[in-house]
């Protein structure tokens, strides 16, 4: 198969607040045409590395290109070739549909015969053309998520970004958002770069992903190819005692990994049927009280577990991110 | 290229047209001072009808002022509900965002301005003559310095929690402090330094020559003193705004 263009590549990328390193010099290749997600908790740094890719954000080190150009010298090509959909709502509340979406043309130069049809397509695509005569204020939260995907295909970029794309959207609604986002990569071939903590939303979607945290990639391919990586089945024991647990299975042969967290002990076997009993057997013998036992096929979870030796869920449940995300309901974005 | 500006600015238009709450709003405190204090004070003085049309410059002023203050801390609003990342993103430079913004805060400032121009030639009769131009200009310079001033101070603020602040301590100080509701000749030595410290009152005196005839302040100093005032603030504001981070 030949090789195909590189519409993002990100060299040793690093961004310092202060003291504080965001994004720890991670490296990643975005190929044409591929759906690729940044897959990680809250804080672990997806936001400013696509603030950097967007040009928003001044790079600390390191060396970033979208479609060729580079991110620290080439802005107005950069800008030019991204649409972006920012994780809060960058709506004009008080203008309407087709006025936001006619005000993005305008800013990017879309000549006015062409920005009429590109509107009229996008919102039928996006399924608001009854709306588009609606003052913004008046959508759901998943309308003006549809609405701000809509504008950011306007100029035609060769890359989207999107960021938590789904965040705060019921699961319908998210559904519906999936396959929006596959049928515009399908019909116009347009590359994408999400950012997700949810680790349906990168299984369903994404070709790559890579998995972030605390500023660092941690591993990367796809899905599969994760999944794979962990191999054979995994375990899961809910339970008060997992310290108890967990020192009890190091003991078993064939159990490749065990880690205890938040109340359960998540153990990766070859089989698992063939594991289970003896598993059972353990936990009876050392009378640890157990309230289930679940074995499943490794997913993504289990491949971030294995890796940072945490769930998604518990890295973002420590308090200085949850400060961070009032602050960010509160001022609608922060700085 | 322009179209950019004209972008930015069509967007103020628009959400200048459709805030009428907003517009009347900021007609019913000039109005209020110019009836209160015309007629008020007025009938104190001995000439009340010339105090009315004295202070009439004044509050048209006012209007100016307060809108286009105002419609340059909008921006605030842009920052806080993500709009500003919208327009920082796209293949524009700040510049021409800046200009746009100014150019709206500007235009709803003029626009805020003729209607307390009409309220005040009704009520006051003042007569009409050519001299409305030379006011008219004084207020598009006095909309552009301090759309520019609002944008300017918008740029260094996080959120919209020193906007009372800014209304006490800077809009209300340059609006009382400037001649627009008093004679400046007779003022205590101390207060009338102040007073020719204030940019607002050349903008007030250009005005007065304007719509009046007659103003304290030679009119060639008052154009050089706003002019210059406004070339300094869409020059500081520009370079608040470039810095601006979202
Ligand atoms: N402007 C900023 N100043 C200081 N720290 C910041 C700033 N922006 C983000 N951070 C910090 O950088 C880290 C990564 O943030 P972010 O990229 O928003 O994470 P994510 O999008 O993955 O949730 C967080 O710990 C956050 O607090
Ligand atoms: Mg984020």
């Amino acid at each position: 198969m030949e090789k195909k263009k590189e519409m993002i590549k990100v060299k040793n990328l690093v961004k310092k607040f202060g003291d504080f390193t965001a994004v720890n010099g991670i490296n990643f290749e975005v190929e044409e045409g591929e759906i690729f997600g940044l897959l990680g908790p809250n804080g672990a740094g997806k936001t400013t590395t696509l603030s950097m890719l967007a040009t928003l954000l001044e790079i600390t080190t390191g060396e970033a290109y979208v479609n060729d150009f580079d991110v620290a010298t080439k802005r107005d090509e950069v800008r030019k070739s991204i649409g972006i959909v920012f994780q809060d709502p960058t709506l004009d509340d008080e203008l309407t549909a087709y006025e936001n979406l006619d005000f993005h043309g305008r800013l990017y130069g879309v000549p006015l015969a062409e920005r009429e049809k590109k509107i009229a397509e996008l919102l039928k695509l996006v399924e608001l053309e009854s709306k588009k005569n609606l003052l913004v204020k008046n959508f759901s939260g998943g309308m003006k998520r549809r609405l701000e995907i809509a504008r950011s295909l306007l100029h035609e970029p060769k890359v989207l970004f999107l960021d938590e794309p789904t965040l705060g959207l019921d699961p319908q609604t998210r559904n519906k958002l999936w396959e929006y986002i596959k049928n515009l990569n399908k019909k116009k071939g347009v590359t994408v770069i999400l950012t997700t903590h949810y680790m349906e939303e990168a299984d369903s979607l994404c070709n790559r992903i890579a998995i972030i945290d605390h500023g660092n990639i941690i591993i990367s391919g796809s899905p599969d190819d994760l999944r794979d990586q962990i191999g054979g089945d995994v375990i899961t024991v809910e339970t008060e005692d997992g310290v108890k647990l967990e020192k009890v299975i190091k003991g078993c042969k064939g159990c490749k990994s065990v880690k205890h967290h938040d109340g359960s002990v998540t153990i990766n076997v070859d089989n698992a049927s063939k594991k289970i009993s003896e598993i059972v057997e353990l936990v009876n013998h050392n009378k640890i009280k157990a309230t289930s036992f679940v074995m499943h096929k490794p997913s993504l979870e289990d491949v971030f577990l294995h890796y940072t030796g945490k769930t998604i869920r518990e890295e973002e449940s420590s308090p200085i991110e949850h400060m961070r995300l009032r602050r960010r309901m509160w001022h609608g974005g922060g700085k | 290229m322009t179209s950019a500006v004209y972008t930015i600015w069509l967007r103020n238009w628009k959400r200048y047209i459709r805030s009428k709450s907003r517009m009347i709003g900021s007609l019913v405190q000039p109005l209020l001072f110019f009836l209160s204090l015309g007629f008020g004070l007025g009938s104190a003085v001995s000439s009340g009808g010339d105090y009315m049309k004295f202070i009439a410059p004044g509050v048209i002023a006012m209007s100016v002022l307060f809108t286009s203050v105002f419609s340059g801390i909008q921006i605030i609003w842009d920052k806080q509900f993500g709009f500003l990342k919208e327009t920082l993103v796209a293949p524009i430079s700040r510049i021409k965002i800046m200009i746009g913004q100014t150019l709206g805060g500007a235009t709803s400032a003029l626009i805020q301005g003729f209607f307390m121009l009409i309220f005040t030639f009704l009520i006051s009769g003042l007569s009409i003559n050519l001299g409305i131009f030379i006011a008219i200009l004084f207020m598009i310079l006095i909309g552009l310095a301090f759309t520019s001033m609002g944008l300017a101070i918008a740029s260094r603020m996080e959120d919209m929690q020193g906007f009372q602040l800014i209304t006490n301590f800077v809009v209300m100080p340059i609006f009382f402090l400037s001649g627009a509701l008093y004679p400046i000749t007779n003022l205590p030595a101390v207060l009338k330094d102040i007073v020719y410290l204030d940019p607002l009152t050349y903008g007030v005196e250009g005005m007065r020559y304007g719509l009046l005839g007659t103003s304290t302040i030679n009119p060639i100093l008052s154009l050089l003193v706003i002019g210059g005032f406004t070339v300094i603030m869409i020059s500081l504001g520009g370079y608040l705004f470039n810095k601006t981070k979202v």
